[in-house]
C-alpha cells in the first residue's frame, strides 16, 4: 500500500533508508519539513542549526567524519550557505553528502525566485531534480550513492510544488551505510592554496566522469510519445508539459540536470521534428540545449515561450505553446477553453494574529518619525497596513547592518536634524545573522536601535524550536541562550528589557533608547500567541458601548478580534485572548475585559 | 485532463482546510487512485487567504489545477467563494459555507464586506450549494468540525460509499475527535443528499 507523502516527507524517508546517520537544516519554507520529518527517526541524529552555513558545516563535517549526512534549506538559505558549498566540492566527502536546496518560484513565502540551479554549475556539483514525491525518494536515496561513488556532495533541487505537494510513494527499508573509516587527508580536506590548486583540477577531472554518468543514469529518461514534438524538461515543470500535452510529445525527462547529458539530449533531439524545453524560471537547460547547435537543423524554442517569472501551471504553459503548435500537435488537455472573469472581492492578506507580540511594537514604531529597518520573519507584517512602520527587509539579519548603513548615511548627510534608524529583528534571526551585525554596531559605535522581537520560538515557519527556547528539534530540553548577556558581551551598552503587551513600556523604552546616542538593544519578550506552552489565554475583552464613542481609534491595531458591525466595534469573544492592547490604545476607557472591573466601578 | 478530476479546498487559514484535503486525499488513495494535493505553508496561514488543490485520476500530472479546470470548489468562506470561483469549469459544482470571516481591509474599516456574494455566483450562473457548515459544527459542539461538516456535503455529489468517508475519516482525524467529525460529516451529508 502506497502512502501519500509530500515531496519533503519523501525526501526525509529517502535519507532514512539510505542509512543517514546526521541531519541539519536551518527552517524556511518550503524546506522545513524535510528536518522535522528527519527527526522521527531515531537513527539519525537530526537538528536545528542556527543558520544555513553552520548547518551546512556541521553535515560536511559529519560526512567526512563517516556519517552519511543530509542538509536542508530554502533557496536563499544556499546563499547563506555558499562559503562550504564551493569549498566542499574541493574537500568532497567521505560518507554520503546530500544538501536539498528548496526553491520558491512565485515567492509563496520567500524574498525573491532566484534559481539554484545555477550553484551546481557554479559550483561544479550533480544537480538532480526529483518531479514527485515518489522520484524524491528514490533519487535521495540515489544521491547517497553518486554522492560516495564520486567523492562529491550533490546538490538535490526541489521546488514548492514538489515540496509540499503530496503524491503516493512506495517506501522501502533502511540499508545501514557502512561507515568509511576516517583518515587525515591534509591533501583534500585542508584547502590552504596548494591543497586547493590541484583539488580543482580534481573537481573537473571528476565532473567529466559525473557527465558521463548522465548520460546513462536512470534518472534520465525518454518518453515516447508522437516524434513531431519533443519536450525537454526537469522537475515540477515536466508534469506540467505532460499534463498539457499528453502522449501528443515526446519527453526527454531530466532528473540529473548536471552536469548535463549532451549525448542523451543530442540524441533525442536528432529523433524529433521540434524542441520546446519547458522549465520553470531561468533557461538552465536551455542554455545547455543551445549550446549543442542543434538550432539550424529544426526550431528550439524555450524562454521565447516559457515564462521566466513566476510559478508555471498547465494553463500558463499550455497558453504559451498554443503560437507554435498546429491543433493537431496539442494535448488532450482543454486548457485554453475560456475561463470565468475573476471575482472581485477584498483582500485576504496575512495579517498579525489575535494576542501577537509583535502588534503593540509596530503599532508604536509607526507613530514615529524613524526608519525602520526590518528583517525576515512574522514582524514583516509589520510593513502593511494600518501599520506601514517599515522601510526595508532584505534578507536574514539585514535589519541591523542595514539599519547601521542607514544610520551612518544619516549622520552623514544630515548631521542638523538628527534622525534615527531602528532595527526590528527577531529572536531566531538575530541568532542566524543578527548577532554579527549588532557586534558591527557595537564595535563601530554606530548608534543603531535594536528591537529584539523575542517570542520564544521560530514562528512564520511553523514553530520550530531555536538556541533561545530551550529545546531542541527532537523536544529534549537544551541550553537557552541569554540574549541579555548575549547582547552585554557584544559591547551594547544599554540594554532594555520589556513585556510587549504594554505599550507604556514599550514607548518609553524607545523614547529612552532615543535620547542615548550610542547603538542600544530593547528586547521585547513575549510568547507568540500560538505557542501553546508560554501563551496564557486571558479573559476576553469587550466594549463597553455606552462609553465607546465609535472614533475606531481601535482599529488601527487591526486586529482579527476586532470588527465593526452597524457602526459599533464589537471583539469576537472566541478570536480574543485577552493580551489588552486595544485598551490601552482607546483614551475613554471602554474596552474592558470580563471578570475585571475598572477603576471606580463595582 | 477528462480522466482526472479536479477539486480545490479554500478557506481562511485556521480554518482546516488542510485536514479536510488530508480526509479526501485518503479516500482517494484507498480507493486505488492516482492522488496528487498540493498546498502551500508558510506566511499564507495567518489569516490569510488558503487553498489546497486535490487531483485524481489514473495518473495525474500536474500537482495544481488551473482556473477553468475545477469540477469542484469547497469554499470553507463565503468572500473565498467568490475569490476563486473562476476556477470552477463551466459546469463544476461548488460547495460553500455561508460564514463570513472579514479580512484585514474590512477589519480595519478601509473596505466592507460584500453582502452580495451569492447573488453574484447565481447571476454567473454557478452551480452553488451554500450551507450553514459553522452554525451546523457549533450545533454539534464545536465550530473547528465545519470543514468536516462542508466534505459531508460534498460527499454527496460524488460516488464513494459512505463507509469509505467513514474510514478515511477514521485513518485521519485523531480518535479523540473522531465520534464528533463523524457526526459533523453525516450532518452535511444529509444536507445535500436530497
Amino acid at each position: 500500500m502506497k502512502a501519500l507523502m509530500s515531496g519533503n516527507e519523501a525526501i526525509a524517508r529517502g535519507a532514512y533508508e539510505a542509512g543517514a546517520r546526521f541531519a541539519s537544516a536551518y527552517p524556511g519554507t518550503p524546506s522545513t519539513e524535510i528536518l522535522e520529518n528527519m527527526a522521527r527517526y531515531q537513527e539519525i541524529r537530526s537538528q536545528w542549526s542556527v543558520n544555513e552555513k553552520t548547518a551546512l558545516e556541521a553535515a560536511l563535517g559529519a560526512s567526512l567524519g563517516g556519517a552519511r549526512a543530509l542538509c536542508a534549506m530554502k533557496h536563499v538559505g544556499l546563499n547563506v550557505a555558499a562559503d562550504p558549498l564551493f569549498s566542499s566540492s574541493y574537500t568532497g566527502v567521505n560518507a554520503g553528502l546530500v544538501i536539498v536546496t528548496a526553491d520558491d518560484p512565485g515567492c509563496h513565502s520567500s524574498q525573491n525566485e532566484q534559481d539554484n540551479r545555477y550553484y551546481a554549475r557554479a559550483a561544479k556539483l550533480p544537480l538532480i531534480e526529483p518531479s514527485d514525491s515518489q522520484e524524491a525518494l528514490d533519487f535521495t536515496r540515489m544521491a547517497f550513492e553518486l554522492s560516495e561513488e564520486y567523492d562529491t556532495p550533490v546538490l538535490l533541487r526541489v521546488t514548492t510544488r514538489i515540496a509540499h505537494g503530496k503524491s503516493p510513494v512506495a517506501t522501502g527499508s533502511r540499508t545501514e551505510a557502512t561507515a568509511p573509516a576516517y583518515e587525515r587527508t591534509m591533501a583534500k580536506h585542508v584547502l590552504v592554496p596548494a591543497v586547493a590548486r590541484p583539488r580543482h583540477a580534481a573537481v573537473e577531472e571528476r565532473l567529466a566522469r559525473l557527465q558521463a554518468y548522465a548520460e546513462s543514469s536512470p534518472m534520465n529518461r525518454i518518453e515516447w510519445g508522437s516524434r513531431e514534438l519533443g519536450i525537454i524538461s526537469s522537475g515540477v515543470a515536466y508534469q506540467y508539459a505532460r499534463e498539457v500535452l499528453g502522449d501528443n510529445a515526446s519527453y526527454l525527462k531530466l532528473g540529473m540536470s548536471y552536469p548535463f547529458a549532451d549525448a542523451l539530449v543530442r540524441s533525442f533531439i536528432s529523433q524529433v521534428e521540434q524542441v520546446i524545453v519547458i522549465e520553470e524560471l531561468e533557461p538552465f537547460l536551455e542554455q545547455a540545449v543551445r549550446a549543442l547547435g542543434m538550432g539550424s537543423e529544426r526550431s528550439i524554442d524555450g524562454k521565447s515561450l516559457i515564462p521566466r517569472t513566476g510559478e508555471l501551471d498547465a494553463l500558463t504553459v499550455a497558453l504559451s505553446l498554443a503560437p507554435v503548435l498546429s491543433a493537431a500537435k496539442r494535448g488532450p488537455a482543454d486548457l485554453s477553453a475560456p475561463g470565468r472573469q475573476v471575482e472581485q472581492v477584498v483582500g485576504r492578506p496575512p495579517m498579525f494574529c489575535a494576542g501577537c507580540p509583535h502588534r503593540g511594537v509596530f503599532y508604536e514604531l509607526g507613530k514615529l518619525p524613524v526608519m525602520v529597518s526590518g528583517d525576515i520573519g512574522c514582524y514583516a507584517l509589520g510593513a502593511m497596513p494600518p501599520f506601514s512602520a517599515m522601510d526595508t527587509c532584505i534578507d536574514m539579519g539585514a535589519s541591523i547592518t542595514a539599519g547601521l548603513g542607514f544610520q551612518t548615511a544619516l549622520d552623514i548627510l544630515r548631521p542638523d536634524k538628527p534622525t534615527r534608524t531602528i532595527a526590528v529583528i527577531g529572536d531566531s534571526t538575530f541568532f542566524h545573522s543578527g548577532m554579527t551585525g549588532l557586534l558591527d554596531a557595537a564595535y563601530n559605535d554606530v548608534g543603531v536601535i535594536t528591537i529584539i522581537l523575542d517570542n520564544r520560538i521560530t514562528a512564520m515557519t511553523g514553530h520550530q524550536e531555536n538556541p533561545g527556547s530551550g529545546f531542541t528539534l527532537s523536544g529534549a530540553p537544551a541550553r537557552e541562550a541569554q540574549l541579555e548577556a548575549m547582547v552585554r558581551a557584544i559591547g551594547i551598552e544599554m540594554i532594555q528589557t520589556v513585556d510587549p503587551f504594554d505599550l507604556a513600556q514599550v514607548r518609553e523604552a524607545i523614547a529612552s533608547a532615543m535620547s542615548n546616542p550610542g547603538p542600544s538593544v530593547i528586547i521585547a519578550r513575549g510568547p507568540c500567541a500560538l505557542l501553546k506552552r508560554l501563551a496564557v489565554r486571558r479573559p476576553a475583552y469587550h466594549v463597553d458601548q455606552d462609553i465607546c464613542r465609535r472614533c475606531k481609534a481601535c482599529l488601527r491595531v487591526a486586529c482579527p478580534a476586532l470588527y465593526v458591525e452597524g457602526g459599533n466595534v464589537q471583539i469576537d469573544a472566541e478570536t480574543c485572548v485577552g493580551c489588552g492592547i486595544c485598551s490601552q490604545v482607546c483614551r475613554f476607557g471602554s474596552i474592558r475585559q470580563a471578570g475585571v472591573a475598572k477603576d471606580g466601578d463595582e | 485532463m477528462s480522466e482526472t478530476t479536479n477539486v480545490m479546498l479554500v478557506g481562511v487559514g485556521g480554518q482546516g482546510t488542510i485536514l479536510a484535503s488530508r480526509v479526501l486525499a485518503q479516500l482517494l488513495l484507498d480507493a486505488g487512485f492516482d492522488v496528487k494535493m498540493s498546498e502551500v505553508h508558510g506566511m499564507a496561514q495567518r489569516g490569510g487567504s488558503v487553498t489546497t488543490h486535490v487531483r485524481f485520476g489514473r495518473r495525474v500530472a500536474a500537482p495544481t489545477i488551473s482556473p477553468g479546470q475545477a469540477h469542484f470548489v469547497l469554499a470553507f468562506e463565503c468572500m473565498e467563494a467568490a475569490r476563486y470561483a473562476h476556477y470552477l469549469k463551466v459546469d463544476g459544482v461548488i460547495v460553500a459555507n455561508t460564514r463570513r470571516i472579514p479580512s484585514l481591509p474590512i477589519l480595519i474599516g478601509h473596505e466592507a464586506y460584500p453582502d452580495d456574494i451569492e447573488n453574484r455566483l447565481a447571476t454567473r450562473g454557478i452551480d452553488a450549494h451554500w450551507l450553514d457548515a459553522s452554525g451546523i459544527a457549533a450545533d454539534l459542539g464545536n465550530v473547528r468540525v465545519e470543514n468536516t461538516v462542508l466534505l459531508g456535503a460534498f460527499s454527496s455529489l460524488v460516488a464513494f460509499p459512505e463507509d469509505a468517508w467513514a474510514q478515511a475519516l477514521r485513518t485521519v482525524i485523531p480518535a479523540k475527535h473522531i465520534e464528533l467529525n463523524l457526526a459533523a460529516f453525516a450532518a452535511g451529508r444529509r444536507l445535500t443528499q436530497q
